[in-house]
């Protein structure tokens, strides 16, 4: 089915959830607001004719100063029966930062959500285990966030698994043997 | 029951497995919770690797983000290389000239022969078949050479440019690798296959094990031979071409079961067809120029005309240290087939040299999340199984 048709069946559906649609080089983007993104997701995966049974890719977006609200949940689906492909899009503001989950409807979106929550720090509702999952679990801030520096100095703010380190190091100058 | 046997009470058993394993391929860490050799629970922990590459990618220009691509999945770097310059020049919407997108699609496929005989190697390593992982070390080490004949090196390459590829191959190299490709279907069977096919230890450690079905490979978003395991013929090669994959023949080798064996049966048959491709291609391949010539606002200059030509030099200079500053604002996910599966990049570009956002959805990454759905409720060492059979490197798992 052509990305269009495909939005079309969404805009039928769910005619008070659609914001906005995108086309970029023939990738149809659809920006939906958040509160229904599991109904809709379900109705994508169930219904027959669109049958998106592969979720691609989950991801987070921090549009930190470009626009309102600050930040997306990214879903790319796609369907081996059908091979077509759409890209929803659903906003997330900062100060409720939490979306549903869809683990229940694709299992493999747990570790994508959970890496989403990770980085960016947006909470999923409903998901089975959400934890930290590349940083280490006492790690402190969202590294994603565009406010997050690439490179600085933290001083005490430093994560505490490599002040251990440090002072580990220090510790052990002293058996040092003078050459 | 006796009473001393009543009193006898057994209780669950953590153990930590890696992160530092030799079966683990890397520093995956799993908790298991075992009821005698049974695995009850089993938890990964992945994350030792991690080096934010997206955050770095996302402060680095087009151009220059390119290195970071080959410390993903290390062993096939060259796919990586040339899934990101797929995924760029389709977002600047510029196209590689045709004699570069065959060679592309050559060392695609030698990086999928060096990735799969690596992976098959070190998964039969793990069962107790050492002779495999010789002899697989043995060719791939005539394919690394050959990279660094091309390329100068021969783990993390950097060749694919955006709009091309670096520089053109010599006739040598297609000659040796011609030479290669005609003894290496021989070599699969008298030396891969017999070695492992017919092992009654093989086949009763990979038979059975593991399965999972077509639809549950589907919902978890398994891909690559982990999922054509399976049944299920996905394969970005054929379902969106890139490159010259449209212009050879290949068939899609796909499993029944499910189970460890058939995904052993797939990347042994997808061997065959890389190495067919890579014939069809040297056989076509066109002459011409490696690079783009008409996109100087995307794609750095050839070499030769920036020592010579004074705009050249000038657009090589801007590119290097602005980034492609032309690049249009819109957003792009291209999915890529990479020895793994599915490596797919989704660029959000905001009209800068640099990309907004660079996720990478790494095959490995989904795969590793699948390993307690594999491992529970099966013993102890077919732990070991599940984990070579999924083929992971914790690189591309970690970023």
């Amino acid at each position: 089915m052509e990305p269009k048709e495909i939005v079309e069946l969404i805009k039928d559906r769910f005619p008070a959830e659609i914001k906005e649609i995108k086309e970029f080089r023939e990738q149809v983007s659809v920006i939906a607001k958040k509160d229904r993104i599991k109904e809709i997701m379900r109705y994508l995966h169930d219904a027959p004719e669109l049958y998106f049974d592969y979720l691609e890719d989950l991801c987070g977006v921090d549009n930190m100063g470009k626009k309102e609200p600050r930040f997306d949940v990214v879903y790319h689906l796609y369907s081996m029966r059908h091979r077509h492909m759409i890209r929803i899009k659903a906003e997330v503001p900062e100060d409720d930062c939490a979306i549903d989950s869809v683990t229940e409807i694709w299992a493999g979106a747990d570790w994508h959500e959970r890496e989403c929550w990770d980085l960016f720090g947006i909470k999923f509702d409903g998901h089975p285990d959400l934890r930290r999952i590349l940083l280490p679990e006492d790690w402190e801030g969202y590294p994603l966030r565009k406010d997050y520096p690439l490179k600085a100095d933290l001083g005490e703010m430093e994560w505490k698994g490599y002040k251990e380190v440090l002072e580990t190091a220090e510790r052990n100058k002293q058996y040092e043997v003078d050459r | 029951m006796t009473t001393a046997a009543k009193e006898l009470k057994t209780k669950e058993l953590t153990i930590s497995m890696g992160p530092q394993h030799p079966a683990t391929h890397g520093v995956l860490r799993l908790v298991l919770d075992l009821d005698g050799e049974t695995v009850v629970k089993c938890t990964p922990h992945v994350g030792y690797l991690h080096r934010g590459t997206e955050k770095l990618a996302e402060n680095r220009t087009y151009i220059s983000a390119l290195p970071l691509m080959d410390r993903l999945d290390y062993i096939s770097s060259m796919s990586n290389d040339v899934g990101y310059c797929v995924a760029v020049e389709r977002l600047f919407g510029i196209e590689a000239p045709e004699r570069a997108k065959y060679i592309r699609t050559i060392m695609s496929e030698m990086t999928r022969i060096s990735s799969h005989i690596i992976g098959v190697a070190t998964h039969a390593l793990d069962i107790g078949a050492m002779t495999l992982f010789l002899y697989s070390f043995r060719d791939r080490e005539l394919l690394l050479d050959l990279f660094e004949m091309t390329c100068g090196a021969r783990l993390t390459v950097s060749y694919p440019r955006i709009g091309g590829v670096r520089n053109d191959v010599s006739q040598e190299f297609l000659d040796k690798l011609y030479e290669f490709t005609e003894g290496f279907p021989k070599i699969i069977e008298d030396q891969y296959e017999t070695l492992i096919d017919q092992n009654r230890i093989w086949l009763q450690r990979t038979k059975g094990i593991g399965v999972i079905s077509a639809e549950d490979a589907i919902n978890w978003g398994l891909t690559g031979p982990t999922l054509r395991g399976s049944g299920v013929p996905y394969d970005v090669r054929k379902y969106a071409p890139y490159d010259a994959y449209d212009k050879v023949e290949f068939d899609v080798p796909v499993g029944k079961n499910g189970d460890v064996y058939d995904r052993y049966k797939c990347r042994m048959e997808e061997l065959r067809q890389s190495n067919r491709i890579i014939r069809q291609c040297i056989e076509k391949l066109p002459t011409g120029p490696v690079m783009t010539p008409d996109a100087p606002k995307f794609t750095l200059p050839p070499k030769d005309k920036v020592l010579s030509d004074m705009e050249s030099l000038i657009h090589h200079f801007v590119l290097i240290t602005k980034g492609p500053i032309a690049a249009p604002e819109g957003e792009i996910y291209v999915a890529t087939e990479v020895p793994k599966g599915e490596l797919g990049f989704y660029i959000i570009s905001d009209g800068t040299g640099r990309p907004y956002r660079l996720r990478l959805r790494a095959p490995s990454f989904v795969h590793v999340s699948v390993l307690p759905k594999l491992c529970e409720g099966a013993i102890l060492p077919d732990v070991i199984a599940n984990i070579g059979t999924i083929d992971i490197v914790l690189g591309e798992c970690d970023r």
